[in-house]
């Protein structure tokens, strides 16, 4: 039973997040958490673009925010986000890759929380940044799905997780949603 | 007696803990050893981001777990300094979040000026960038002179570095840009004299700060201030901790002090909520009004 979605991105992403967001009904329950990199000084656009395209409300991450279903959550510029069991954690440690939020800051925490009822899914994105996540969250038994490089706007960090674990599946932007539904939801098919 | 024999020796064997459960148990008493022996409690950060910079250490150390780590620090006192500095030092610019500084110098100036004297707390300032940003502002505002600024954090090492008023060179480009959207109404370079791979800032811009230390889950309030700053340090607190660090700025604000939080830290989840005002929407600056 997967009880939460963790989802890292860079370039080509908000492409990416705003078709995936579009597709979610409206009755999709599992949280999704969402690191997409971006300058440190980025406002609050990002999360009005996101919200603009979903059903699902899109909260932009504070600290000890708590997780709740039904819900899309954005990590906020220049903070990494940790995940700690039923809320979120901040921290202004540096930069992991080059990267603040860092994808496999969320997705490393994630899987120690979580363990095998997280699921982790890399898309299109320019750094190597998630490799190590997702590799972190195959090992506490979680699911890995990655977006098809050859079908990515950038294939460079989905071809770093690929090559980096066994990832249970490897599908194109268009089928990630239904992907989700099936392992999340079957109900809602 | 047969039977307790033919059964499994140890109760674990029934259930085989795992990595994660085994992993909390170590660093339970890794933190319990460090608290009881050295005097620093850790036990109420965050876990998250403690365990992380807890990896970091062992990997430093060439350890392989958390015990090994809690043998080396409870056995050697320089292993705990290091430890020490890994598990405090928090990273930090001059104006970081420059938007903050302006509202601060849009909001807060104003009513600053009304008084004669002026005490600010700068709670977990590490190495001091951000006090010198304040310290700037207030000089620019024709405040500074009036103002004592208390900047204390945990770790004398970091404090040591911000007394120098030394900072790398390097980071003089970035720090400019900050300053100017931050509403600066000089020349950054004004305030500092390069030499070598350093900016040495202006010993005037130190002369109303005192650095101290002081240690916010362990020590109480120290005087009645004006403005309290406490930027980025209690996300690294658990909620508990961050409740009574809470307590501890409330209590150590006048009626109508100031408080400045960092841009993704919130009064919400915090017992204190209906105390402050916020003076600008969506900027973490709070006056508090009960």
């Amino acid at each position: 039973m997967v009880e939460l979605i963790v989802v890292g991105t860079s370039l080509g992403g908000l492409n990416a997040l705003t078709h995936i967001l579009s597709q979610l009904p409206a009755t999709f329950s599992t949280p999704l958490a969402v690191v997409q990199h971006r300058h440190r000084d980025s406002e609050h656009l990002l999360v009005n673009l996101l919200q603009s395209s979903s059903r699902l409300p899109v909260f932009e991450i504070e600290d000890k925010l708590p997780i709740q279903p039904g819900a899309i959550y954005l990590a906020p510029a220049d903070y990494h986000v940790l995940v700690e069991r039923d809320h979120f954690a901040l921290s202004v440690d540096a930069q992991v890759l080059h990267a603040r939020p860092s994808i496999d800051v969320l997705f490393d925490s994630a899987a120690d929380s979580y363990g095998p009822s997280l699921l982790g899914l890399i898309l299109t994105g320019a750094s190597h940044d998630g490799a190590h996540g997702l590799k972190a969250i195959k090992a506490a038994g979680g699911l890995a799905l990655v977006q098809d490089p050859a079908t990515a706007e950038c294939a460079i960090m989905p071809a770093a997780a690929i090559a980096a674990t066994r990832v249970d599946y490897v599908v194109q932007l268009t089928d990630i949603v239904p992907k989700l539904l099936e392992l999340c939801h079957p109900q809602l098919r | 007696m047969l039977q307790q024999a033919a059964g499994p020796a140890v109760a674990w064997m029934l259930r085989p803990m795992t990595q994660h459960e085994r992993e909390d148990i170590e660093l339970d008493l890794l933190l319990e050893g460090i608290s009881r022996y050295y005097g620093y409690d850790f036990r109420h950060y965050a876990p998250a981001s403690l365990k992380r910079r807890i990896w970091a250490a062992i990997r430093t150390e060439q350890l392989a777990s958390i015990s090994a780590l809690q043998e080396q620090v409870l056995h050697d006192p320089a292993c705990m300094e290091r430890l020490l500095l890994s598990l405090t030092v928090n990273v930090t610019t001059m104006f970081r979040d420059p938007e903050f500084y302006r509202i601060f110098r849009e909001k807060v100036v104003p009513r600053l000026r009304t008084y004669p004297f002026i005490r600010i707390w700068h709670a977990g300032c590490s190495t001091g960038e951000e006090v010198y940003s304040m310290a700037i502002l207030l000089h620019e505002e024709g405040l500074y002179d009036r103002c004592r600024i208390y900047a204390t954090d945990i770790n004398e090492r970091v404090l040591s570095k911000a007394r120098s008023g030394i900072f790398d060179l390097s980071t003089m480009q970035e720090y400019t840009q900050n300053y100017l959207r931050a509403g600066g109404t000089r020349s950054f370079s004004e305030y500092y004299t390069a030499a070598y791979d350093h900016a040495l800032f202006n010993p005037r811009l130190k002369e109303q700060i005192t650095f101290s230390q002081h240690n916010l889950a362990t020590d109480g309030s120290f005087n009645e201030f004006n403005v309290v700053l406490c930027r980025n340090v209690l996300i690294y607190f658990n909620k508990q901790l961050q409740e009574r660090v809470h307590n501890l700025m409330y209590e150590s604000l006048g009626m109508f002090g100031v408080l400045g939080i960092g841009r993704a830290e919130s009064m919400r989840f915090t017992s204190h909520e209906q105390h402050y005002k916020e003076l600008h929407p969506g900027e973490r600056l709070y006056q508090r009004v009960v």
